[in-house]
């Protein structure tokens, strides 16, 4: 009767260890939990709050579409809408062209390749780091060496505070996100490597000079890669928070107000939680309807090559 | 070819002379950090003096808090949600590749969309989320969503896992283990590479976050390290710029280790991220 019993328990305890589909929900069970707590949960939130006025103290009261309507009436909102754009549509250009012309210059089989190549990447590891930012404030500051270097060569008559001049204040942070290409550097690398050399040879044997290889082999071949880092680099830039929190506070006079600082300030700094959220809709939607327009206007520009095999 | 032409010296005296400018500001924070206090913010790469007084000075911190506090909560912050966000990350990924079950494929496509979703927007819910439970001003709310498995994790080990053979996996089963055991003693060891490629990006991650304490920490003593250093950092109150160099320099220097000894991993890392789509 024992021996039955046990054996039966084990003929359980061996069902559920065998159970395969049991399995499978066992194993992703972590990821479904933190999926549906800490990014369903709140997304469905977030589009709940943006119909209401909340300050956290009290609870949220229903009103509508007013917070949208007060959006769209904001010049805060146009403003922040203005520096965010201006700031991507100048960094992620500049930052993925000198991503990929060095990945084309570390491409050539030269000695001390993988030194340099860590050299140019250093910055990019290090940036997204409250002390890169530091650094960035001090060095464009009034006394900054920026300053110092320019005068020394005669370029400036006397010192600027390049982060509170309205006209350079956001080039400082465009210029910070150019100095960071590292990422797409290494990816553009990395699909560099994946071009046949036979290309190039065939190329060369017809007569083709370096510009003709460069925009008919690499450029194509490299398409998908360049429309990876693009959406990449747009979604991350876009997002600009901590160094513009550190280096310009949105200052001089707005001109530096990236989004995701003007949402920050509504929902933590005054604590209009609803108007917040509100504006952290749009931004989804922004970033959804850019992306989108990416991926349609890639099968026209992306190249894919048939016979990959990953 | 064009190419060809540029001899070797020139090549990497260019190559020299601009990877000198991008490392300029980095050398510039260092050497600062040696600097006496009126020559903190010279150009000059060369320090006047050779000795630990601003880190001495910076290590103070403020109020009655060292960095040594601020260090403490950094690595509580980073560590655990590094150990729990690759293992459970790996978990997810074993049961994405190995397993069938009902709705795997619809769920892992939703994984897949939500790797190009800025977190941004979950913060405001999150706050009220955590604040209702009365988690403000501790630890939780910065670990937590860190802890649990994020899909460019997870993306990450499934890539790895595709590329090992399943034959493992059957040998294993036809020797008496189960699934729990396969994935255990078998996967968990060959993944070794993808793991560690995880962990440094989550721990640098972690490490670097700025804007989660910024929201939930109030308290000085529970400070992590960036928010140290934005505090002690603040441009109207510091006139000690070598001590605020010094402990910016202190603050990236983990991850510049990082980065020295596991290169290859982290260079890996990216590349994969960006090409096995």
């Amino acid at each position: 009767m024992d021996k039955n019993l046990i054996a039966k328990n084990k003929t359980l305890k061996d069902k559920f260890l065998n159970n395969e589909k049991l399995a499978g929900y066992m194993f992703i069970s972590p990821w479904l939990f933190g999926f549906l707590a800490f990014m369903i949960a709140p997304m469905l939130l977030t589009l709940y709050y943006s119909f209401t006025a909340y300050n956290i103290v009290g609870s949220p009261v229903f009103i509508g579409l007013q917070n949208f309507a007060e959006i769209f009436e904001d010049p805060k909102f146009y403003t922040a809408l203005k520096v965010t754009f201006t700031y991507v549509f100048f960094s992620v250009p500049l930052r993925l062209s000198f991503a990929l012309v060095l990945a084309v210059i570390f491409n050539q089989a030269q000695k001390l390749t993988d030194f340099y190549r860590a050299v140019y990447y250093i910055p990019s590891i290090l940036g997204g780091s409250v002390a890169v930012s530091v650094l960035w404030r001090q060095m464009f500051g009034y006394h900054g060496a920026v300053n110092t270097i320019l005068m020394s060569v005669n370029l400036l008559e006397r010192p600027v505070s390049w982060i509170h001049t309205p006209d350079t204040a956001l080039w400082t942070l465009i210029l910070m996100a150019v100095w960071q290409f590292g990422s797409p550097m290494i990816i553009f690398l990395a699909g560099l490597r994946q071009i046949p050399k036979s290309l190039y040879e065939s190329a060369s044997i017809d007569g083709a000079n370096w510009g003709q290889k460069f925009f008919q082999i690499t450029i194509p071949l490299l398409t998908p890669v360049i429309f990876f880092n693009l959406i990449m680099q747009i979604i991350r830039l876009f997002m600009a928070f901590t160094r513009v929190f550190i280096i310009t506070q949105g200052g001089p006079i707005d001109r530096t107000l990236v989004y995701v600082l003007y949402l920050f300030r509504k929902a933590f700094r005054h604590t209009e939680l609803g108007y917040a959220s509100a504006l952290a809709w749009i931004l989804l939607v922004i970033m959804a309807v850019i992306t989108f327009i990416i991926f349609r206007s890639s099968k026209y520009w992306v190249f894919y090559q048939s016979e990959e095999g990953e | 070819m064009k190419k060809k032409e540029i001899s070797p010296i020139i090549y990497h005296l260019i190559i020299i002379v601009i990877g000198f400018i991008m490392i300029y500001p980095l050398l510039w924070m260092v050497a600062g950090s040696f600097k006496t206090l009126d020559t903190a913010l010279d150009p000059s790469l060369i320090p006047n003096q050779l000795n630990l007084d601003n880190y001495i000075q910076g290590w103070q911190g403020f109020g009655d808090l060292t960095f040594a506090t601020f260090f403490k909560n950094s690595i509580i912050i980073s560590t655990i949600s590094t150990i729990g966000q690759i293992f459970l990350s790996a978990l997810a990924a074993y049961g994405f590749t190995r397993l069938e079950f009902p709705g795997k494929k619809m769920l892992f496509g939703v994984m897949i969309a939500t790797l190009l979703l800025p977190r941004t927007i979950l913060r405001i819910p999150q706050y009220i989320m955590f604040n209702e439970i009365g988690w403000i001003d501790s630890f939780k709310p910065i670990i937590l969503p860190r802890f649990f498995p994020r899909p460019f994790f997870v993306f990450m080990i499934v890539q790895f896992l595709r590329g090992i053979s399943k034959e493992l996996d059957r040998a294993a089963m036809v020797d008496g283990c189960t699934r729990y055991g396969v994935f255990f003693r078998v996967l968990l060891p060959t993944l070794k590479p993808a793991l560690i490629t995880s962990a440094i990006f989550s721990f640098y991650w972690a490490w670097n976050d700025f804007m989660t304490p910024l929201l939930y920490i109030q308290s000085t003593e529970l400070y992590p390290v960036s928010l140290a250093l934005q505090l002690f950092s603040d441009p109207n109150s510091v006139t000690n710029w070598g001590a605020m160099f010094a402990m910016g320099t202190l603050s990236i220097l983990p991850v510049f280790l990082i980065f020295l000894f596991f290169q290859r991993y982290i260079v890996e890392g990216v590349a994969t991220s960006g090409l096995k789509q």
